[in-house]
């Protein structure tokens, strides 16, 4: 029976096309799962919006996924490939956002050995899931003392006088530890940061009543300078000027946010004083 | 010796705000380095100008193309060493003020430094894209020379 026969062969051809077809398909996943991770590293760590979904095209195009889309907001992430399959989208939600200067370096030596050829695909997704675990940030007390100093030297820099340094040093160290302690506790980042303005603005004022400290208004905007969203405010701004509209608007909307908890902690402090 | 208090103070803090924003150790000098150039132009201008949007063009320019050599010669991106310089022209001081006056309900001063705020940030964004095209348009130029000379 030649016909029979015929169509069994048909059959395996099938078959054997459908597996090839899967492979693909799967190797075309875990490329879009590796860009997914370099850019959820990369934002939760603070880079720009461009440079996020630019390190992600280039990784998906070194693995030799021309056409790519990827769209970047504060808090997602879409990246969609095109190719002879139908279209694969996958999406990450990012809720944690921090400043991070180390991974978003680490992950751009990672997309450049991509880029060369000198990693493969595997190679490259253990890297950055070593990476994402990994906590490569100052010690604690290191950054409390950092934040300290910043404040005492913004105090200086702001034309305040070097008496009130030691109170802006105190209060702008104590501001920091609280707000880490109180996020740590609240995960609200708005109330924590209200708490901790409002430490720093009653420490301010208790230096002041005991007269250790002479000016209020300067020993707490030194001492708030750690906490203030300076660069949210201008990485918003640029943000809407490169002409990503959307994550331009959030991140101002989160620098409100910001400034408005630290503003009203401090008023609490001010208007009972 | 006001100057001097400046430059170390500034130096200082440009550092420990590295330090914060968890940059790499071996970049913590030339942060606070930049930093401390950025707010040495914007210190003399202000002071001599009296105008502050000015003086942090200019310092923003100066950081933002410092930065992006530096970021060049060391293969890493422009942020690590453009962001702790920014910070100390961040008007955050004047944004705490704009809020402290509307939490103290007095509507007019608060919209008149908020709207201050506004320039100072735009300011500084503005100065960071317009080094950027400059940096992109000489890389055009020498690259279109390039591809004169090899056809």
């Amino acid at each position: 029976m030649p016909k029979n026969f015929d169509l069994i062969k048909l059959i395996d051809n099938v078959e054997i096309m459908g597996e090839k077809m899967e492979k693909k398909v799967e190797q075309t996943y875990e490329i879009i799962e590796v860009c997914l991770l370099a850019g959820k590293i990369m934002l939760q760590s603070g880079a720009e919006t461009y440079r996020v979904e630019d390190t992600m095209v280039r990784i998906a195009a070194a693995f030799g996924l021309g056409k790519t889309h990827s769209y970047v907001t504060p808090t997602v992430i879409i990246f969609s490939a095109e190719g002879m399959e139908p279209t694969k989208t996958k999406l990450m939600r990012i809720s944690e956002r921090s400043t991070d200067l180390k991974k978003i370096a680490m992950v751009n030596s990672i997309s450049r050995s991509i880029s060369s050829g000198e990693i493969n695909l595997k190679e490259a997704m253990e890297q950055l899931n070593e990476m994402n675990s990994m906590d490569v940030s100052f010690p604690f007390m290191i950054q409390v003392a950092a934040a300290a100093l910043a404040s005492g030297c913004f105090m200086i820099m702001f034309s305040g006088g070097w008496n009130d340094f030691v109170p802006a040093v105190i209060s702008g160290g104590m501001g920091y530890l609280s707000f880490v302690y109180f996020h740590r506790f609240v995960s609200v980042k708005f109330f924590s940061e209200f708490l901790a303005s409002f430490v720093i603005g009653l420490l301010a004022f208790l230096f002041v009543k005991i007269g250790v400290g002479q000016q209020l208004d300067k020993i707490i905007i030194g001492s708030v300078m750690p906490l203030v969203p300076g660069l949210l405010v201008t990485n918003a701004i640029r943000d809407l000027m490169a002409g990503h509209l959307v994550a331009g608007l959030s991140k101002g909307a989160e620098a409100f946010l910001t400034a408005f908890a630290i503003g009203a902690g401090i008023a609490v402090v001010v208007s009972f004083a | 010796m006001d100057l001097l208090a400046q430059l170390m103070t500034s130096f200082i803090a440009t550092g420990a705000f590295g330090i914060l924003f968890n940059a790499p150790k071996e970049t913590l000098i030339k942060c606070g380095l930049i930093g401390m150039g950025g707010w040495l132009i914007y210190y003399v201008l202000a002071a001599y100008s009296d105008n502050a949007v000015l003086a942090t063009l200019a310092a923003t320019i100066f950081i933002a193309v410092l930065s992006q050599q530096l970021a060049k010669f060391y293969k890493t991106p422009v942020i690590i060493f453009s962001v702790a310089g920014i910070i100390p022209l961040v008007p955050g001081g004047l944004a705490y003020d704009a809020m402290r006056n509307f939490v103290e309900n007095d509507y007019n001063t608060a919209i008149a430094l908020a709207a201050k705020v506004f320039m100072l940030a735009g300011t500084i964004a503005f100065g960071l894209v317009f080094s950027e095209v400059i940096n992109q348009i000489i890389r055009k130029i020498t690259d279109f020379k390039r591809e004169k000379l090899n056809s």
